[in-house]
């Protein structure tokens, strides 16, 4: 595992580098959980028009459980080289998002990933040994725990997470670029708010990279 | 492997059909906000507030009966008139639905289509367009968001060279609330294809005359079969509209109906709107394991055009139709009509016929369940009339308790407090 240098509780963590990479057929599936106003429906957006921007089909759409701020919400994206038509949920992803640790406790965030699969998690503190027990099901080197609520409240003194976590995302699989996602950030807010969720991406992806590129020297295993 | 072409943006369906009617240039728009057609119309008025959609009235009234209302009266005076609304919205402008149609005001509506309640349900089904198939309307059914936007178009066109009110309707939340690559039709085309509204009856101060006449039994029967023979005009004139589409957009969108694998297919699959593009999925997986299996879309429900069905049902020997909604105490509504377009297919034979009622106020239709029914049609061994993926056992523990009580209480909220107490029972993970 790799934790940055940081005196902050700002943290990544790259779990072991895998043996072998392949994500299998084109089509990526992202899910991504959040509870309703921690905007999961515009994560999904952003990053549909983000592969839209590097030239992919993409699909992105919500799943309503509730409308109620705050209950456990989904979003669905497909990224793909040919036209997408169907319109189920994603069932199997091959990664998930999750902007809310406590949802770990409430939603089984983590259902029908397979053991490729890749996490990106929403959380400022150390994984403790159950959430620790339940990511060793998935191979190290794709899970990424994102401290993306702090870096969204130092760039944009919001508590949005969705700039970091899509930065982390893409960095963690390079199914979009950051440059991709900076384009959508962009062409979604005005200026004024682009500015600091752009620079909270950039911030999450450069530690998200250097964290797979260093994690070879940093290898911790998971009990 | 193919890239997005040039003109599409990523972009919610909901803007997309915003900006695609804004193209159509509405002089009136008068619409009441009901999830989940509620993006579209705040788009259009922020299109109208801006001034990119001028000259344009934006009526913000206080119901969906207002809003059909306004909409005719918009229409009689010679305006080119657009509202849309889902659900009970639809409900709640119903005698006016009708009025629009007894009438002959060729008024454009988005249905962003959603169950009906009770109970109440905010998601996705086509209880509410199917609720006004006898409307007098043409209903267009969306397979996707590309289609949605082009159907409008098309309808505007149908609509004003029939005089006839034209429904577009589009899965909501699945199509308004999904971002994917779409292609706004161009506005030089729009204007090219969309020619100045001539309306055939105008209210003119000038030249006053009176529109909405209380007729009797001595010409009752012959407006309203006026209004059959328009509808079946209108089978001619959407096959031609569609045609004439692709020759100004360049791409196929509309239509009467559409065949997808047909050619040798055994089994044919049935249906209308967004699942068609679900169910294509499905039907390639099994093609690749030696399944010989099509699917027939449906893209005008209304005018419903039976030869084109019995022409493309021709050579199926089994035909399976997916239904968002159903008629209660009968079952498929869409199946009727397929059944009727089959009964005289010239051969002798009938194809065996299938209902599956699937994806009710936003129960997801997913690939493995619809691969399920039509494994099991194919072996005919599935029933007649299937409701996929229901929960028999939360229906059996309802009848039981009806069986044993006098009082058993609401149904809805049974039905709840059990699924709460079966997932109380479900080990919790400690985190």
């Amino acid at each position: 595992m790799c934790w940055p240098a940081r005196s902050k509780p700002a943290s990544f963590s790259l779990l072991k580098p895998g043996v072998s990479a392949g994500i299998g057929p084109d089509m990526f599936q992202i899910r991504i959980h959040g509870r309703g106003g921690q905007g999961v429906v515009t994560a999904s957006e952003l990053l549909s028009v983000a592969a839209f921007a590097e030239g992919h089909h993409a699909q992105a759409f919500p799943s309503f459980g509730s409308e109620r701020t705050g209950a456990p919400v989904v979003s669905f994206c497909r990224i793909d080289t040919v036209p997408i038509r169907t319109r189920e949920p994603v069932v199997e992803p091959d990664a998930v998002i999750v902007q809310d640790a406590t949802l770990l406790r409430a939603v089984d965030v983590l259902a029908g990933l397979p053991a490729s699969g890749f996490v990106v998690l929403n959380m400022a503190r150390d994984l403790d040994e159950d959430l620790r027990a339940r990511l060793s099901a998935f191979r190290p080197d794709r899970v990424a725990v994102v401290p993306a609520t702090e870096l969204a409240l130092e760039h944009v003194g919001r508590p949005v997470p969705n700039a970091a976590l899509l930065g982390g995302f893409a960095a963690l699989t390079g199914a979009v670029s950051l440059d991709a996602v900076v384009t959508a950030i962009e062409e979604r807010f005005g200026p004024d708010v682009a500015v600091g969720n752009v620079a909270a991406a950039r911030e999450a992806h450069r530690t998200v990279r250097t964290c797979r590129e260093e994690s070879g020297a940093h290898v911790h295993t998971i009990a | 492997m193919s890239t997005p072409s040039p003109d599409q943006r990523q972009i919610e369906g909901s803007r997309g059909v915003a900006e695609t009617v804004a193209r159509c240039r509405p002089e009136v728009i008068c619409a009441y906000p009901i999830s989940p057609q509620t993006h579209i119309v705040e788009a259009l008025s922020a299109l109208v507030k801006s001034g990119e959609l001028t000259p344009c009235e934006y009526v913000n009234v206080e119901s969906e009966f207002a809003a059909m209302s306004a909409a005719i009266g918009a229409s009689v005076t010679g305006s080119r008139a657009y509202t849309a609304t889902a659900s009970q919205g639809l409900l709640y402008m119903v005698e006016a639905v009708y009025n629009a149609a007894g009438l002959g005001l060729p008024i454009v509506m988005t249905v962003a289509n959603r169950a009906i309640g009770a109970p109440i349900n905010i998601w996705n089904d086509h209880s509410d367009s199917m609720s006004q198939r006898d409307s007098g309307w043409i209903q267009l059914y969306a397979e996707d968001n590309q289609e949605a936007l082009d159907l409008h178009v098309q309808a505007f066109r149908l609509a004003e060279e029939l005089s006839v009110p034209v429904m577009v309707c589009m899965d909501g939340f699945i199509l308004t609330h999904a971002y994917e690559p779409l292609a706004v039709p161009d506005q030089e085309k729009v204007d090219a294809f969309l020619p100045r509204f001539l309306p055939r009856q105008v209210l003119d101060p000038g030249d006053p005359i009176s529109i909405g006449a209380m007729v009797g039994p001595e010409a009752f029967t012959e407006v309203r079969y006026l209004a059959h023979l328009k509808q079946l005009r209108a089978l001619d004139l959407i096959a031609e509209v569609s045609r004439e589409f692709r020759d100004t957009f360049g791409r196929d969108s509309g239509g009467l109906v559409r065949s997808y694998r047909c050619a040798d297919a055994d089994t044919v699959v049935v249906a209308l709107g967004s699942v068609l593009g679900t169910i294509k999925d499905t039907v390639d997986e099994m093609r690749t394991e030696g399944e010989r299996i099509g699917v027939v879309g449906i893209t005008s429900f209304r005018p419903f055009p039976f030869e084109a069905v019995s022409r493309a049902l021709a050579v199926a020997n089994r035909v399976v139709v997916v239904e968002r909604a159903f008629s209660v105490g009968v079952g498929g509504i869409v199946t009727s009509d397929v059944r009727a377009s089959t009964a005289n297919l010239g051969t002798g034979r009938r194809p065996r016929e299938y209902t599956v009622v699937a994806g009710l106020g936003g129960r997801p239709i997913s690939k493995a369940s619809l691969r399920r029914v039509f494994t099991d049609a194919i072996a005919d061994r599935l029933e007649p009339l299937t409701f996929m993926d229901l929960d028999q056992d939360l229906v059996n523990g309802e009848l039981r308790r009806i069986g044993a009580s006098p009082r058993s209480g609401p149904t809805a909220e049974n039905l709840l407090h059990e699924l709460r107490v079966n997932a109380r029972q479900i080990p919790e993970r400690s985190t």
